[in-house]
């Protein structure tokens, strides 16, 4: 048999039907719901007297507009707290596998709490109104985002329409450097093929560097395909997967577990599979990275400067090099390092894992919020993470820090709830986009890893955390 | 779906790359659980000095004077010249019901996000891609021109500049068929529900642990 990759042997095992231009019905096992896509869409199935199709495939979550503090009060904001209602009578009357409302035990992120209850399998085609769907990605899944006419189409048919995407496989080869981070590996890879490098994609991650991470740092990267362009990002299984999945809430028990992994162990690409595309990366080159602009691909080293427009020929990348540096009241040539930041914020579906928070404590541990830094905020990704967080005294390192522990959410990544910049702060953040407006209007945002927002957290600006 | 045939209309052109959709509608808006009235706040900060709110009336806000839409030769355009990577970022369905609410039909650009691009076609929005080339000559004859119009004509799959110059421009059959007739997908989608329900039994035996 021909060899195939990964992307093939997914899209070849949903396929319900094919149109003669090719476009495909694809048939979907895993349906994540949150508030802010979905509304309309349950509107829209209602209205045309529709019913779900397999409540079964549901797993649902409020994160976007969640407080992160004073849950006692409740969601202060009536138009945050009417579409998280909305959401709660729109999964009563329709049911769903499972449901972790606002101040439940596991609510969380939606891209957080999918994987950590094994509602995130191999082989499955995963979506969810968001476009950081593609971070289930890393567990051998198709999976990424759509828009809620389609949550709506997914909602009545259990299918999706779509046309088989391109090939293309990153492989990151070599060890990571002290303090590289899987935050820096996706950085390095955007800043090297663009925020639309992916686009007509699906993503595979492959090499040594990547077969070495653990499922959080492989999910940190899938997370970002999308900021590369691809719908989709994707990791083969191997025993990492395996081994993070073993009896997490509802993963395949007994024999269907033996028979799950059988099947689950054949979800890699072959070898001598051909891709439409490779890039290829060494590990020693990736150093830490920061965003200095206002686009994901805007980014650089730790030890490089904020680059000069004038050296820039195409007009149309100039003028948005100098549009961005503008926004971000940066000069040209400036060193990154000279760069002092009045906020930082640890958290987001791309960094707001165990691990994430384990990075961030041991950079904090023994040191002090800098006096220059007004607030360090650190979000876990959900319940699951807090609870751990704290069994493992994470939570007294930050505390005795300075910095402020809270309740999990999607918060500050993008400013839906009351965690925001104001008009003109500077933010190192753990996030995935360095938007104009993303963390509040005006703000102004630099992408780091969890290690590398904390070191910016205890010295003010940004710091190279291999010299700490 | 409201259907899409023929248009002429006059052309705006946004002239920056990389337009992400949180720049179309920012996120307060997105707490909104309806689908319209998403328009007054398209481009919400490049197009206003103070910062919109829900429920505010826009009509009393100032404008940004430097925003090429404020321009009074841009009003009412229904076509919008944009740059490379139009609609990146986030899957927000909300960035083409503003797009759509404000008075757009047509995007002329080299490329556009995946995902936007989909949810475009499902509002009657027509996002159309031309080599970069051609997208330059655009701009400069809508910047040289006011009140510049193009004609588009989907069945043709042609634009039509007033120098008479015709383009022809590529389209999925299944998708310019779908937006032709404005069809409903789901509805399309379920005249193969047969098919669906025994695909379904088949992957239920073979893979039990994915219906658990």
């Amino acid at each position: 048999m021909k060899a195939q990759t990964l992307y093939e042997k997914l899209w070849s095992s949903h396929v319900v039907h094919e149109e003669a231009d090719g476009t495909a019905l694809i048939y979907i096992d895993r349906h994540l719901v949150h508030e802010v896509t979905s509304p309309q869409a349950f509107e829209g199935l209602k209205l045309a007297g529709r019913k779900p199709w397999r409540v079964g495939s549901i797993v649902a979550t409020a994160d976007h507009n969640t407080p992160t503090d004073h849950w006692d009060l409740g969601i202060q904001d009536p138009v945050s707290r009417q579409q998280v209602e909305t959401l709660d009578a729109n999964i009563r009357e329709v049911g769903s596998l499972a449901y972790f409302p606002f101040k439940d035990a596991r609510q969380g992120i939606v891209h957080v709490i999918g994987p950590e209850n094994g509602a995130t399998l191999p082989g499955m085609t995963v979506v969810c109104g968001d476009s950081h769907t593609s971070t289930h990605g890393a567990f051998g899944c198709l999976a990424h985002g759509i828009g809620t006419s389609e949550v709506e189409h997914v909602l009545a048919t259990q299918c999706l329409l779509q046309k088989k995407s391109r090939t293309l496989l990153i492989r990151v080869d070599g060890q990571l450097g002290r303090g590289v981070t899987a935050k820096d590996v996706v950085l390095a890879i955007i800043g090297r093929i663009g925020t639309a490098g992916g686009t007509g994609y699906a993503m595979e991650f492959g090499g040594s560097a990547i077969r070495a991470l653990s499922m959080e740092g492989r999910m940190t990267i899938c997370n970002m395909a999308i900021e590369a362009g691809a719908r989709a990002g994707l990791v083969g299984v191997d025993e990492t997967t395996i081994e993070y999945l073993k009896d997490r809430p509802f993963s395949p028990k007994g024999a269907q577990w033996e028979q799950a992994v059988d099947y689950w162990r054949s979800l890699h690409s072959d070898e001598g599979a051909e891709f439409d595309k490779v890039v290829e990366i060494k590990a020693e080159d990736i150093l830490p990275q920061v965003t200095w602009g206002t686009s994901p691909e805007m980014v650089t080293t730790v030890d490089g400067r904020v680059p000069d427009p004038a050296a820039v020929t195409d007009p149309v990348r100039r003028e948005g090099i100098e549009r961005a540096l503008k926004y971000m009241g940066l000069e040209a040539n400036t060193p990154i390092t000279d760069i002092p930041v009045d906020q930082v914020f640890i958290g987001s579906c791309t960094n707001s894992r165990i691990e994430d928070l384990r990075e961030a404590a041991a950079v904090a541990k023994g040191r002090s919020k800098a006096a220059s830094v007004k607030r360090v905020l650190v979000v876990p990704g959900s319940g699951l993470v807090k609870r751990q967080a704290e069994a493992e005294g994470l939570h007294e390192i930050f505390l005795a820090a300075g910095f402020e522990w809270r309740e999990p959410g999607c918060s500050m990544c993008l400013a839906m709830n009351a965690d925001r910049l104001e008009p003109g702060e500077r933010c190192a953040s753990t996030s995935n986009r360095n938007f104009e407006g993303r963390q509040g209007a005006g703000g102004r945002t630099h992408l780091v890893s969890p290690a590398m927002a904390a070191a910016a957290a205890v010295t003010g600006r940004f710091t190279d955390v291999r010299a700490l | 779906m409201k259907p899409f045939t023929q248009l002429d209309g006059l052309v705006a052109p946004l002239d920056r790359a990389n337009v992400d959709t949180d720049a179309i509608i920012p996120k307060q808006f997105l707490k909104s659980i309806k689908r319209s009235g998403f328009g007054p706040n398209a481009f919400d900060e490049w197009r206003y000095l103070d910062v919109g709110q829900p429920g505010a009336d826009n009509s009393k806000r100032p404008l940004n004077p430097d925003f090429v839409l404020n321009q009074a030769r841009y009003q009412g355009a229904q076509i919008l010249l944009t740059r490379d990577n139009f609609g990146c970022g986030s899957s927000r369905e909300h960035a083409p019901w503003a797009l759509e609410d404000y008075g757009f039909r047509v995007l002329i650009g080299p490329s556009f996000a995946d995902i936007f691009f989909n949810n475009s076609f499902k509002n009657g929005l027509l996002p159309i891609k031309l080599d970069a080339a051609e997208v330059d000559e655009l701009f400069r004859q809508c910047e040289a021109s006011e009140g510049y119009r193009l004609k588009v004509d989907l069945a043709a799959q042609t634009i039509t500049r007033p120098d008479g110059k015709s383009i022809a421009f590529d389209i999925d059959p299944f998708r310019k068929e779908c937006l032709l007739n404005g069809w409903d997908d789901i509805g399309l989608t379920l005249r193969h529900a047969d098919k669906i329900r025994a695909f379904e039994e088949q992957r239920r035996a073979q893979h039990p642990y994915y219906f658990a």
